[in-house]
């Protein structure tokens, strides 16, 4: 079983990409169950969702404790909320930003997508503010979770506007992994390995 | 590109608790739905008023201005003789509460959809039984489910009992407030034609008002008579505990997915048993499953329903399990007295001469996060009760 946890803030869809995510892996043949931690949800204030995806029925009802994947869809949320809470080095993070790494991320496998420049680009725009979940699930996808297939299906079964469908295809081309502290001292060690190789086969 | 136009006639989707409850009550055909919004019942009658809404189903939508008044519509409704539903939750079922006594003494089969949420004072919307077992003696066939598929499939069977001669009960379903309601699943549809065919009678209220022959329903009872009223309805709810497993055993055959009053998971050889009912009861699936891999022998019971209690196949359940303790797990609270849940099993316990070691923890209430992980440690407990948390 995965778990990937959202956080959003009350209008960007969040409570709607966990649906879609779910929704895409029950097309891919998976069971999976999605849901939202309800409270008195404000336009603005800070949400979280979750999606499980399963080979398997899921009998799971309590919160997602140790997320496989954390999606941020607004980059505030770094400094206001614990995106990082029950999170451990194998947590993989996905970034509405420019690709730049908040300091808390540091040491997390991090990639970026500028999900707020491609729905403003398109002119996908929801009460006036530009809509961040089905690109952000567009590189979602990108990443293996759900086939793209399955998520533009899943996509078009709930919004009927189809830029929707291609915010998700240009942030499947756009996403990025960050470089991090994390991401360097990996390069670096797999370079170290490879001069070990090297000097293996040398001797 | 043209292929994806058009729609291919679905099998299963990917919907909520809500809208599974609503799809059920589109196939059963009601004539009426009288409804009232609740947080988060809501969407049941939301979404039915959007299917009606769109003729997928010709029926009367009464939008009331309270809950007192949905059930009181669906209560004259089926004096006529009508199939009805509403849906409800917390404070509206208590609204209600008084007509719930009166649809269980007229003998009226509607069925009702109840999101389970706490009650105030303190405000809040989450999951929590009291609801609606505070109103366990009022006569309603209760049931409790713990997954969207059986949300669907027990409102299909509710129709069913309801409207059953011998039974001519109303019939609760109860699905836990944002865990059940608000959550996504898939769900496999069933051959509507089938059930409306094969499954489900025409309604037949025998005692419904009539021009041809004119009665009258609900005047002054004398003392004469009412406890024959009174002991007529518990011979319906007697007569509706083989009726709801006739229901169950032709569901599988037609439908292909088992339901029991209790069901066993890993039970049958188990050293020690968890007890309980909705979600909660699903999700201790995996705790027994995380228990067995680490050399416990766990084991559960989920009731399936409250009333009529399951007596036989509780009783039968737990002997023949070598289970010692058993853990209840109460997401209700009796305050004076205990977990309702825990004191009904006691009951029954006392009359089969069993002696167990009982645990009763009190957990869940309100929409506290109570997870697999947590159910380990709870069959670590001793006997009496426990609140969860605290």
């Amino acid at each position: 079983m995965i778990e990937i946890r959202f956080h959003s803030r009350g209008g960007q869809g969040g409570a709607t990409a966990a649906k879609i995510l779910g929704m895409a892996a029950f097309f891919d043949g998976k069971y999976s169950t999605s849901l939202s931690v309800y409270g008195a949800e404000r336009r603005g204030a800070a949400l979280i969702s979750g999606t499980r995806i399963s080979d398997t029925e899921i009998r799971r009802y309590s919160s997602i404790k140790s997320p496989d994947y954390v999606v941020i869809l607004d980059p505030v949320l770094v400094e206001i909320s614990d995106v990082t809470e029950g999170t451990n080095e194998d947590t993989i993070f996905l970034m509405n930003n420019g690709g730049e790494c908040p300091l808390v991320l540091e040491d997390y496998i991090l990639y970026s997508v500028d999900a707020t420049s491609i729905s403003l680009d398109l002119g996908l725009k929801v009460a006036g503010m530009p809509v961040l979940n089905t690109p952000m699930l567009g590189a979602l996808a990108r990443l293996g979770i759900v086939k793209q297939s399955s998520l533009k299906r899943a996509i078009r079964k709930i919004y009927a506007d189809t830029r929707n469908i291609r915010a998700s295809e240009m942030a499947y081309e756009r996403v990025v992994k960050v470089q991090n502290r994390r991401s360097i001292l990996e390069e670096s060690e797999e370079l170290e390995e490879e001069a070990y190789e090297r000097l293996e086969e040398a001797v | 590109m043209m292929a994806e136009c058009v729609e291919e006639e679905e099998t299963s989707v990917y919907v909520t608790g809500c809208e599974a409850a609503a799809r059920a009550v589109i196939i059963a055909k009601p004539s009426v739905v009288a409804a009232y919004p609740i947080t988060p019942q809501t969407e049941i009658v939301e979404k039915l008023s959007l299917f009606i809404g769109e003729g997928r189903h010709d029926c009367q939508f009464i939008a009331v201005e309270s809950e007192h008044s949905a059930l009181s519509a669906c209560i004259g409704a089926a004096s006529c003789g009508a199939r009805t539903f509403t849906a409800t939750s917390s404070h509206g079922l208590l609204y209600m509460a008084e007509m719930l006594y009166w649809a269980a003494i007229a003998r009226l089969p509607i069925v009702m959809a109840n999101a389970n949420r706490a009650l105030a004072s303190g405000w809040n919307i989450w999951a929590d039984h009291i609801d609606s077992l505070s109103q366990r003696d009022a006569g309603w066939i209760q049931f409790y489910t713990s997954t969207v598929q059986e949300v669907y499939d027990t409102i299909l069977i509710a129709f069913r009992v309801a409207e059953n001669e011998g039974v001519m009960l109303p019939v609760m379903v109860n699905l836990d407030g944002f865990l059940l309601t608000h959550i996504n699943q898939p769900l496999r549809l069933v051959d509507e034609t089938l059930y409306q065919e094969e499954f489900l009678d025409e309604i037949n209220v025998p005692h419904a008002l009539n021009l041809d022959s004119p009665h009258t329903l609900g005047t002054l009872i004398s003392p004469s008579d009412n406890y024959r009223v009174q002991h007529d309805r518990k011979l319906g709810m007697e007569r509706a505990k083989d009726v709801i497993k006739e229901a169950e055993r032709d569901f599988l055959r037609l439908f292909g997915r088992e339901y029991h009053p209790v069901m066993e998971y890993r039970s049958d050889d188990a050293e020690v048993l968890l007890l309980g009912m909705g979600t909660l009861a699903k999700e201790a699936e995996d705790a027994v499953d995380m228990m067995r891999f680490r050399g416990i022998k766990a084991g559960l019971l989920r009731l399936r329903q409250i009333r009529p209690f399951p007596d036989d196949e509780i009783i039968d359940a737990i002997s023949r399990s070598p289970a010692e303790k058993l853990v209840i797990i109460d997401r209700d609270y009796s305050p004076g007295s205990g977990g309702i849940l825990s004191q009904e099993i006691k009951t029954r316990l006392y009359d089969a001469g069993i002696v167990k070691e009982i645990v009763n923890v009190i957990a869940g209430v309100g929409g506290q996060d109570v997870s697999a992980e947590d159910m380990m440690e709870m069959v670590e407990l001793e006997r009496g009760e426990h609140w969860w948390g605290i």
